[in-house]
């Protein structure tokens, strides 16, 4: 029973504490994926206008232009600029259709955004304004469409226009709310006139370092400003930023979880001391040989804390038994959610479990070592 | 030696106060073989209890070995109890979940003699009182004087000067009572004060020095067998 509680406890906190890292790590690891040292340039005021991935962004005063993404490079610093245009179109090849994410964009986004092609290679590098009729296609969409035979120059077709097929991405999990295993990557110019739209969704720039991030984006910010005629209408948002806002967030949920599984810890301290207890008034006669035999108070306190302590840390090992097979068995289910408990979550598991061990074996240990030899062994008390 | 001096005890029961001990003074000489007898509530086990540290005199003085014991703390009598006093007690008190070896043991593990010196103080008790083969028996697991014998054996393991024994027969049949006093005698021959609170006047009159209560006062006290 005491063991069960114990275990229940520290199990709570180890498969609440993994919950909440596991989310944590989640969202940093979408954001790894858009690549390091990265600056994301969208359209509007962050104060007045919401983004919302594949809408565009009509209600901006100015829009974001090709010709800005070039200005951007301009920029001393700035490695790479990646543009980006998104739509959704319906794509068809062999007679097969389906309906997809389409993104628009240049040779540098493939290094922008640490991503790979398992097969033929990226969008060419070349003049951003030139509008080439090849495609890169995610994992999904180049087996839905052309099974197991080649995918590498075939034909395909998106919205009325024919593409090649140059590439296949590696299937990398989520891009800036894009499944990559879904998507058809275009040249920019190309998905311009397929949605028949100048203004970009979001420009990506990669910076040389770290270091010069703060400063490549202020001056973004300027010259965006200075093309626009001095209205500042768009968003620069730095990853970093991004990063250490959602990490704030998620330690403070992960923290809130633990306190909530250590509150389960404490309750059960209380049973540890309810079973202490009875095992005092068990062995009352057994207190008073002891005494008798020349066990001084600081023995036979010791002697019920060290049961105490042994109990919860059996009952602690049980936990971690427990909150293992919880986390595992939940990693089964949701391969996506890296659930695994951060290793300070056992160790305050386990100080929690011991001390509230201590704390709780501490009042019935007391009156142990209170208990007056002689009424003990009569059994009078 | 044991020397004490207009010993009270007193205890409250409800509104009224109990005399346990009633100016006790009484002087044991070192190697005595003494019998306690009288009614129940004349006080004997109170007695036992004093003289054993167990308990603590109301008003009045206990001098152990020259040494005055009121004054000390509850740590010190603790200790003064390991180093000099033998308990064996009528329902046994051993614990039931250790073998006999761990029980004789037990009062060595408390005084924090190392491990290496306990084993053979251990063997050498069992094997005095015949218990060798019963070494690694649980209580449950022994006779009644099997089970006085191991006690007799925890007494002893650290040497005391006195033992006491609160009737350590009251528990056994005639002939395992024989065997328990013949064992305690033996070891009162060997230079151990022995004191033995009893009902039975059979094993009271084995004492050298008799001593009778009632209300809590020594009512009677010779030498010998009465005339």
């Amino acid at each position: 029973m005491l063991l069960l509680a114990m275990g229940i406890g520290v199990a709570a906190v180890i498969v609440l504490t993994g919950l909440g890292e596991a989310a944590r790590r989640y969202v940093a690891g979408e954001f790894q994926v858009l690549g390091t040292r990265l600056i994301i340039v969208l359209p509007g005021r962050s104060e007045t206008t919401g983004i919302q991935p594949g809408l565009f962004s009509g209600e901006t005063p100015r829009d974001l232009t090709l010709a800005d993404a070039e200005a951007l490079r301009a920029i001393p610093d700035v490695e790479r600029v990646a543009p980006l245009i998104v739509g959704a179109a319906p794509i068809s090849a062999r007679g097969r259709e389906r309906e997809v994410p389409v993104l628009g964009t240049t040779a540098d986004y493939l290094a922008v955004q640490n991503t790979e092609v398992t097969e033929g290679q990226f969008l060419p590098p070349g003049e951003i304004d030139v509008d080439r009729a090849v495609c890169v296609i995610g994992a999904n969409v180049r087996r839905e469409l052309f099974g197991d035979g080649p995918a590498i120059g075939e034909s395909l077709r998106v919205g009325e226009r024919r593409f090649r097929v140059v590439g296949v991405l590696a299937s990398q999990g989520r891009s800036i709310g894009f499944d990559t295993q879904e998507l058809v990557i275009v040249p920019v110019s190309a998905a311009q006139a397929l949605f028949n739209s100048e203004s970009l969704f979001r420009v990506l720039v990669q910076t040389r370092s770290r270091e010069s991030m703060l400063r490549v984006r202020d001056q973004a910010l300027a010259v965006i400003k200075a093309r626009h005629q001095g209205e500042e209408d768009v968003t620069v948002i730095t990853q970093d930023a991004l990063l250490a806002t959602f990490d704030r967030i998620f330690t403070a949920l992960t923290l809130t979880l633990a306190g909530i599984a250590s509150i389960s810890l404490a309750v059960a301290g209380i049973l540890v001391m309810n079973v202490m207890l009875v095992a005092v008034s068990q062995r009352t006669a057994e207190v008073g040989l002891l005494k008798a035999l020349g066990a001084t108070r600081r023995q036979v306190l010791s002697l019920f804390l060290a049961e105490a302590l042994l109990l919860s840390l059996a009952g602690a090992v049980v936990g971690i038994a427990v909150g293992e097979a919880a986390s595992w068995f939940v990693r089964k289910l949701y391969p996506a959610l890296p659930l695994a408990a951060p290793s300070w979550a056992y160790v305050l598991a386990v100080i929690t479990a011991l001390v509230s061990g201590v704390v709780f074996g501490m009042l019935p240990a007391r009156r142990a070592a209170r208990l007056d030899p002689v009424e003990a062994l009569s059994g009078r008390k | 030696m044991i020397r004490l001096d207009k010993v009270c005890r007193l205890f409250q029961v409800g509104d009224q106060e109990v005399r346990a001990l009633d100016d006790v003074s009484l002087t044991i000489e070192n190697g005595d073989y003494l019998s306690v007898m009288g009614p129940s509530g004349s006080g004997k086990s109170t007695l036992l209890n004093v003289i054993g540290l167990l308990d603590r005199p109301t008003t009045g003085t206990y001098t152990l070995d020259d040494r005055e014991t009121t004054a000390l703390d509850d740590d010190e009598l603790a200790h003064t109890r390991a180093r000099r006093i033998g308990f064996i007690f009528q329902s046994f008190h051993l614990v039931a979940r250790m073998t006999a070896f761990e029980n004789v043991e037990l009062p060595l593990v408390l005084a924090g003699v190392a491990p290496a010196e306990r084993k053979p103080r251990v063997t050498k008790l069992l094997d005095d009182l015949s218990l060798t083969d019963r070494s690694h028996h649980r209580p449950d697991q022994l006779s009644g004087g099997q089970r006085q014998r191991v006690a007799i054996a925890r007494a002893m393991v650290m040497q005391p000067t006195v033992l006491l024994a609160d009737e350590p027969t009251g528990n056994l049949d005639h002939a395992s009572g024989a065997e328990v006093l013949a064992a305690i005698e033996q070891l009162n021959a060997q230079g151990i004060t022995l004191i033995v609170v009893t009902h039975d006047n059979e094993i009271g009159n084995r004492a050298r020095r008799h001593l009778r209560m009632r209300d809590g006062k020594v009512v009677d006290d010779y030498v010998g067998s009465r005339p």
